[in-house]
């Protein structure tokens, strides 16, 4: 299932967010957003997912997502948004208790998805037990338990230390090496996205439009920690951000 | 700044004082209890020395001796179940109705726009005042005390659930929407189990609430029960009974903020 974006604008009250977004995410490929703060990066994911409604333009979801997808769109969110009070196996239970899948199905897909983000130990450990890096595996963990069709992943490294983010980094290539998912990325960090992205598209600073999209074709699994080829890329991607998150940063905030 | 070569020297060393800690009080076994007992040996030692006159205060062991008279009459049952029943009746009907309103207008904004403003304007109402009304409403007996416990639990949990519910993380319930969850599973998954930490020191304070309307409950149409007795004892100036009475209640709110406590051990275990 591929997701298409059609002239999408989009304003909070007198602050326009978003002007003209237009963007094709194939599937089985991983789409970074990156733009300069506020430039309505995360808005758009929201509105990718129909957790916000666009003013102007459509969503279009092209061709239907796999039958057994349970929850075609799903998050991965900056704050893990686990719940407190329930243990990491409760926590992925959760999604699929409203598709009546309990017990013994239930056990078999929380097992399957432990072991795939190498879990299976902290079954029953409670999310207060567990380091920032081992949250936000359980949160992946959840998202791949309803078997996502695009996952729509909000800075989900940004909370945490630049030792786990390179080690989570690691082990979202190899999720996607053993089996390609469609994702939309949305980050601030340029490393992130050219270790992660098949596709970078860069936003202006608000209103938020496309400046670039920017195509890396070298496999996942052969892009390294401080690969020159990459680092051209970031550089080049740098100095299309940079007046603009200058400019961004100097802005005042209305809102 | 001293004009010789090795300045360290010169200098004396003085250890950086310790500024932090304190603001985080943590459990100390005994002390409370040491606290009543230390009390009460102060005001026997008065009343039998006579610094403390028998008007102004009961001897301490006069009142133990009242109360294992009233346990060995078996009236002290007699008093309690019926005041127990009343307020198990009173605060379940009051705390029941009380989170199921404080949810709704928790989540809707009608309901909130709408019972807000008429719960302030009931809360600050004493309810001991519409006793009276109460009984007319739901006659002499048992309905009216019921009622008056039940109003008097209602106003304290509704402000506590609708603020607790308030509270609850919203990125929570942004991703219970993302995942297709219905709006009952929501409710049921996240805002109750989110709300729960506020809504039981609500009900704390609920039941305190409710322990004094018993005694006010009990001033109309009650034969039996604690209320009952501390207020015959008060008009007779017995005091020996009134604190008898007066002790039992006490003992009766310890119990349920301890109750209130262990579930709290139960439910929010997850806290730490």
């Amino acid at each position: 299932m591929d997701i298409r974006l059609d002239a999408i604008s989009h304003s909070y009250g007198d602050t326009e967010v978003l002007r003209d977004i237009s963007l094709d995410i194939p599937a089985g490929r991983i789409v970074c957003l990156v733009g300069p703060s506020g430039c309505g990066k995360s808005t758009l994911l929201r509105l990718i997912g129909g957790l916000e409604r666009a003013d102007k333009g459509r969503v279009l979801q092209v061709g239907t997502p796999p039958a057994d997808s349970l929850n075609p769109l799903t998050y991965v969110f900056q704050d893990f948004a686990l719940l407190p009070w329930r243990t990491v196996h409760g926590n992925i239970s959760l999604v699929l208790e409203d598709h009546g899948i309990r017990g013994k199905a239930a056990d078999a897909i929380i097992g399957d998805v432990l072991a795939r983000t190498k879990l299976t130990d902290f079954a029953r450990a409670l999310p207060r037990q567990l380091s920032g890096g081992m949250k936000q595996r359980v949160a992946i963990a959840r998202a791949l338990a309803v078997n996502p069709a695009v996952m729509l992943m909000d800075e989900p490294l940004s909370a945490l230390d630049s030792q786990t983010r390179e080690l989570l980094m690691d082990d979202l290539v190899a999720l996607w090496m053993r089996q390609p998912f469609t994702s939309v990325y949305v980050t601030h960090n340029l490393a992130e996205a050219v270790r992660l992205g098949h596709k970078i598209v860069v936003l202006s600073r608000r209103p938020g439009q496309i400046c670039e999209v920017v195509e890396i074709d070298k496999p996942l699994d052969q892009r390294g920690y401080a690969d020159p080829e990459l680092e051209q890329v970031q550089k080049h991607l740098w100095t299309l951000m940079r007046d603009e998150a200058r400019a961004a940063d100097a802005e005042l905030l209305h809102v | 700044m001293s004009d010789t070569t090795t300045p360290e020297t010169t200098h004396t060393a003085v250890e950086v004082r310790f500024r932090g800690g304190g603001f985080a009080p943590s459990a100390r076994r005994g002390v409370g209890v040491a606290v009543f007992v230390l009390l009460i040996l102060l005001v026997e030692w008065g009343t039998r020395a006579g610094w403390i006159s028998a008007l102004t205060l009961p001897k301490p062991s006069d009142v133990a001796a009242t109360f294992v008279e009233l346990w060995q009459s078996g009236l002290l049952f007699k008093h309690l179940i019926p005041s127990l029943s009343r307020l198990a009746v009173g605060t379940t009907l009051g705390a029941s109705i009380g989170i199921g309103v404080g949810i709704l207008i928790g989540l809707f904004s009608y309901v909130r726009a709408g019972l807000v403003p008429l719960v302030a304007a009931l809360f600050p109402i004493p309810k001991i005042a519409l006793l009276p009304l109460f009984v007319i409403w739901f006659g002499i007996d048992e309905t009216s005390k019921y009622a008056l416990i039940a109003f008097g639990t209602f106003t304290p949990t509704v402000v506590a659930t609708y603020g607790a519910v308030d509270n609850v993380d919203r990125s929570l319930i942004r991703m219970g929407q993302s995942f297709g969850l219905s709006w009952l599973s929501i409710v049921r998954k996240i805002v109750l189990p989110g709300a729960m930490p506020g809504i039981l020191s609500g009900l704390r304070i609920s039941l305190a609430i409710a322990i004094i309307l018993l005694v006010a409950a009990e001033m109309l149409g009650a034969e039996y029960g604690i209320g009952a007795y501390i207020l015959e004892a008060g008009s007779l100036y017995d005091l020996e009974r009134l604190f008898a009475g007066v002790l039992i209640l006490s003992v009766l709110g310890v119990t349920l903020s301890m109750v209130i406590g262990l579930i709290e051990k139960r439910l929010l275990a997850w806290r730490g």
